[in-house]
């Protein structure tokens, strides 16, 4: 018993003596509990038939009707798939450009160019995918673009990618790579300014040329980076850039062919509002799944480099 | 950290290759750009008949013109986005940094308790439905400008990066204030903000991003077209020529045929109207962004 209340007195002593560090706390608390946490109790509404006038708690259960119903759909497999290959085409060519631009850049010499084509490359993340639109409209539209005047140009055939699924795997991916290699870029080249200049004296005394000096040096001070860019990366594989698909893809039947993942199908089955516990349903399979993902990588990356995990 | 003596061979190719690669993909990023902004003063029979070009054959101001025939709905959706950004990043840069800065407290007890806290929401969510149905339900979402500003307010990544900032501040200033009689939140107002100009300024850059350029929470909880943020609004011309014609005759009763509309100049006008305003804040806020991005990168 002594042990403890002098337990609890410690603990209150600390709370009196924290308490205005507690009070700045309070504001961050408050809106991850409501904005995070409550939302985790509703994953029940994935085993409820839910309708809006007797709310999240007050809807009937179903068991797992609803689960049952998206694996009868045949959809689930489809999703995740392109949930997923997506995501590792777009983690693969990032890595490549980014790391490959900020070693580039690095060894460049024309300092005045390097800084415009960094800022040149730095403009797509500015953007939404809102204007990303216009952009595939003014360089790959049907009627007027410039690939449109460049095929006919050539006398090719035009291409309709409005109504051709096809090339969209490799629009995607470029169109990600395309935004987002500018700003990817600037946590590599922090780290390469990061290497001891003394390691490439040192190289160039013995004789390496600049190739070895990039892939024996560079690269490998840069591996750590890499690896913790690419383990958050890869959490976050089943989920999937709603703002990008629903811009680029939307609600256009034909490209959902190819292009139809994870979020853009929990949001129409939500929008259409007939389908809320299969939607709820679809969302806790996707969070379950980026859970396991993110756990089991950190795991392994523990298991070999302790270093490099998350958490 | 090079040694700038001799231009030799292999230098020079690999600057060679690599000065054409850079270049390439340089233009590449801003050619579009260069092609928005020169078509949005294109006149849209040029548009048409030639598509879109370096230098069009024929000037005209008529996308602008047609954008603000009833400017009513653009100015609403500018005031918006303006007043959004403005609010909702002040907020956003002072939760993330006050919350980031009791957890890089040395002296804190349950620092390593919250982290986690905060840390687990990254790995694990409810998903949209429930979030959806908690923001319409219970918090009266609907229309309100509250659902285009809390959503974004608080990220634990930013937290995280405000974080690991202030850990590199000495502890030691905070420590010796405390003997002088100073409280936490007179610290942290008078002694740590000053010392994080870059920090903020990183944090600042990626709010009035993400409030800028939000349309998703417009989607989801606006239907009132005087609420709609300015993005969605873009959106809304860009997908449907229905919406340009609203957009043309709102107001008078004038029957507008799709025939009339210039439908691509008036698409790259739009365009052009919302990224200006945020296209400039990068030289302003360059000198920042690297060193305060680059130090809340580690890892902690």
């Amino acid at each position: 018993m002594p042990i403890k209340t002098g337990r609890l007195r410690k603990f209150l002593y600390d709370v009196m003596k924290n308490k205005l560090l507690l009070l700045m706390l309070v504001p961050a608390v408050v809106y991850v509990v409501i904005f995070s946490y409550i939302p985790m109790s509703g994953i029940i509404m994935a085993f409820k038939k839910f309708n809006y006038t007797d709310g999240i708690f007050g809807s009937p259960w179903n068991g797992l009707d609803n689960f049952r119903f998206l694996y009868i759909s045949g959809k689930l497999w489809t999703l995740t798939r392109n949930t997923m290959l997506y995501n590792i085409a777009f983690i693969m060519v990032g890595l490549v450009l980014q790391v490959g631009f900020a070693v580039i850049i690095n060894e460049l010499r024309l300092r005045r160019f390097k800084r415009v084509m960094q800022s040149f490359m730095f403009l797509p993340y500015f953007i939404s995918w809102v204007v990303v639109v216009t952009v595939v409209r003014v360089v790959f539209g049907y009627e007027n673009g410039v690939l449109t005047q460049l095929l006919d140009a050539a006398g090719l055939a035009r291409l309709n990618i409005y109504v051709d699924p096809r090339p969209w795997p490799f629009l995607l991916v470029l169109m990600n790579a395309w935004k987002s290699t500018g700003y990817g870029m600037i946590v590599y080249l922090a780290a390469v300014s990061g290497i001891d200049p003394g390691m490439y004296e040192a190289a160039e005394i013995d004789g390496a040329n600049i190739w070895t000096r990039t892939f024996r040096i560079t690269i490998p001070s840069l591996l750590p980076t890499i690896i913790i860019m690419v383990l958050l990366a890869v959490g976050q594989i089943f989920r999937g850039d709603f703002g990008m698909f629903y811009q680029l893809i939307g609600n256009n039947g034909v490209l959902l062919e190819v292009g139809d993942i994870i979020d853009l199908y929990v949001y129409r089955s939500m929008a259409s509002s007939s389908n809320i516990g299969m939607a709820s349903a679809t969302g806790l399979y996707q969070s379950v799944l980026c859970f396991i993902t993110i756990t089991a990588t950190n795991w392994l990356v523990k298991r070999f480099e302790p270093d490099y995990s998350l958490f | 950290m090079k040694c700038k003596k001799g231009l030799t061979n292999d230098v020079l190719i690999f600057n060679s290759v690599g000065f054409l690669l850079v270049l390439i993909f340089g233009l590449m990023c801003a050619i579009p750009f260069y092609l928005i902004f020169i078509s949005s003063f294109a006149s849209e029979g040029s548009l048409i008949r030639n598509g879109f070009r370096f230098i069009p054959d024929e000037f005209s101001l008529e996308g602008y013109q047609w954008v603000f025939r009833n400017p009513m709905r653009v100015l609403y959706a500018y005031r918006n986005t303006i007043c959004v950004t403005v609010v909702g990043t002040a907020c956003s840069i002072f939760l993330c940094t006050v919350t980031g800065y009791v957890l890089s407290r040395k002296d804190f007890p349950w620092r390593n308790g919250f982290s986690l806290f905060f840390f687990f929401t990254t790995l694990f969510n409810g998903g949209l439905v429930p979030w959806y149905i908690l923001c319409t339900r219970y918090l009266g979402f609907k229309n309100s400008y509250i659902a285009l500003i809390l959503p974004l307010m608080f990220s634990v990544w930013n937290m995280v990066i405000a974080k690991n900032y202030m850990k590199s501040i000495p502890f030691d200033i905070a420590e010796s204030a405390k003997v002088d009689g100073a409280n936490d939140l007179l610290i942290y107002f008078k002694l740590i903000l000053p010392l994080c100009k870059p920090l903020i300024a990183t944090l600042g850059l990626f709010s009035a991003l993400a409030y800028w350029n939000d349309w998703y929470n417009s989607m989801l909880f606006i239907t009132d077209s005087d609420k709609q943020s300015l993005q969605y609004f873009l959106h809304e011309m860009l997908s449907t020529v229905q919406a340009l014609k609203q957009l043309a005759s709102a107001g008078n009763q004038e029957a507008i045929t799709n025939a009339v509309i210039p439908q691509d100049s008036m698409r790259m006008a739009m365009t052009c109207v919302t990224i200006g305003p945020i296209i400039f804040l990068y030289p302003l806020i360059q000198k920042y962004f690297v060193k305060g991005l680059t130090i809340g990168a580690v890892k902690g």
